[in-house]
């Protein structure tokens, strides 16, 4: 068993080995007993600052990052792209130097440019945590809906999860399939044919374009979010109406009932409720959605503490500019 | 590397029940007592005085729990790898308890530190006592000294001591390891 990743930053679950992934399992569990404690402060991190850079909106991501990053005693700056220079044309590179000419460490950046994260870890001196880059990965939410999984059910190979919705806009389908397959878990993506990526087939993955038959295949159903704001007529839709969308392809209590089996139910938040998935099977006992909130902030520090782990003592002196 | 045995078989069990007689001197029955083992090699002294405890008192009903200390060490960033956690098995509060912390080798008085700042996450106890079964006591790093010691150890620092129990390496025994010019602390 591996001590240590193989990587000095997380820009994706692709670029992960399964020993990465299960140490940062195996990280996360101790976390999560720390988070069980009456008090839920270690001190590993602080001399550590981290800044957090939102260039799109986030609500849940951003907390749980900063949630876990104040649990492991590291200073935090947050910055968000509406209050700040970017709006004045400066560029992606100047700007993080600039934050990290006061001395920051690591970086966990969201932009909704695919590959921002790479970039930005080819250009700055400074560990980067890729917190969601567009359309490509979300590598923590993969990880940690995996952790989910792996907790309810004791195992992740050979378990059958159905990724169900508009695959082709979500970067947590992409970092799921990644990590899925990477553990050996079979994979199928379920949704309407416009909203299914053609690349699909090339990822090692099934597709289905039929709910119920979906549904009785897997043992793990993960109900995507319909991305509402892609929605809004003035480019190309993807389905005709919110409605027929969720006739065909939302869970409800109906429709769960009749495959007359157990399944775990996940959603990476936050839920349209009645679109993909109604209350009564989102806040059923099969539903894990509030166990992958609670998860997300062990797997945040579990990635943060071993990241933070590679940085040699005497950094710091010259970490400024490349 | 050559090995010294520095305690063995009868002398072993000897220490063990002695270190329990101690023990009940200043606990009595030991319900109101938490033991409590520090990760990764505490645990299997722990494990062990509870097992003695119980046959000397006759009851099983102890206190007691088992501390990793991974996130709390001061060499974080330190090492050329961070450490991998233990797990944590603690079900009860410490507010207001005595606590004996337990680990099998003091010497540098780090982890003990770093066990003691792990303790205070679960609680505020009245007192807290150490338990060791070796105590090499040159080179302390921290001002940490032991209520109980199985076995005093003069040793230098290029010196390591190993415990190993019947459990893990499949005989009881305490060596001492001389290394060339290898540094090694436990």
């Amino acid at each position: 068993m591996s001590d240590t990743l193989s990587t000095e930053h997380l820009l994706g679950i692709r670029e992960l080995a399964p020993e990465d992934i299960d140490l940062i399992f195996r990280t996360a569990d101790g976390f999560k007993e720390v988070l069980g404690r009456p008090i839920k402060k270690v001190p590993s991190l602080r001399d550590i600052t981290i800044a957090n850079l939102f260039f799109e909106n986030s609500t849940r991501t951003r907390i749980s990052f900063e949630l876990a990053e104040k649990r492991l005693s590291a200073d935090v700056i947050n910055f968000s792209s509406s209050s700040s220079s970017v709006k004045k044309g400066e560029t992606l590179v100047d700007t993080v130097n600039n934050i990290l000419a006061m001395k920051v460490d690591m970086v966990v950046m969201r932009h909704p440019d695919p590959g921002a994260a790479v970039f930005l870890s080819k250009h700055v001196n400074a560990r980067i945590i890729n917190a969601g880059d567009g359309t490509h990965e979300h590598p923590t939410q993969g990880l940690l809906d995996v952790y989910s999984i792996r907790e309810r059910l004791g195992r992740v190979k050979n378990v059958k999860v159905a990724i169900v919705g508009d695959i082709l806009h979500s970067r947590v389908a992409l970092s799921n399939i990644h990590c899925l397959r990477k553990l050996g878990a079979e994979v199928m993506l379920c949704g309407p044919p416009t909203l299914i990526p053609p690349h699909a087939a090339e990822l090692g993955v099934k597709v289905e374009h039929d709910l119920d038959k979906a549904l009785a295949w897997c043992d793990v159903a993960n109900m995507l979010r319909i991305q509402m704001e892609r929605q809004d007529h003035s480019g190309p839709t993807f389905f005709p109406s919110l409605r027929e969308y969720s006739m065909r392809y939302g869970l409800d209590l109906q429709r769960y009932e009749r495959l007359g089996k157990e399944l775990v139910i996940m959603h990476p938040g936050p839920i349209n409720r009645g679109v993909e998935i109604t209350s009564e099977v989102a806040d059923s006992g099969a539903s894990i959605i509030l166990d992958q909130v609670e998860n997300g902030v062990a797997i945040r520090m579990a990635v943060l503490y071993l990241l933070a782990g590679r940085i040699p003592m005497d950094a710091g002196a010259d970490r400024t500019r490349v | 590397m050559q090995a010294v045995p520095i305690l063995e078989s009868i002398g072993f069990g000897l220490t063990i029940q002695r270190l329990c007689y101690q023990l009940i001197e200043d606990h009595g029955d030991l319900r109101s007592t938490v033991i409590l083992g520090l990760q990764p090699r505490g645990v299997f002294l722990s494990r062990r005085l509870r097992k003695e405890l119980r046959r000397i008192l006759g009851h099983n009903e102890f206190l007691h729990g088992e501390l990793d200390i991974t996130f709390h060490r001061d060499d974080f960033r330190r090492r050329s790898t961070p450490l991998a956690p233990s797990s944590t098995e603690l079900e009860i509060g410490l507010d207001g308890r005595r606590v004996v912390l337990v680990d099998d080798v003091l010497f540098t008085g780090r982890s003990v530190r770093a066990g003691m700042d792990a303790m205070l996450s679960f609680g505020r106890p009245s007192a807290v006592q150490l338990l060791v079964l070796i105590d090499r006591r040159f080179e302390r790093e921290l001002p940490v000294a032991p209520d109980y010691v199985g076995r005093w150890v003069d040793s230098i620092a290029g010196q390591r001591v190993i415990v190993e129990w019947k459990e893990e390496e499949g005989q009881d025994r305490v060596l001492l390891h001389t290394a060339g010019t290898e540094s090694a602390r436990t």
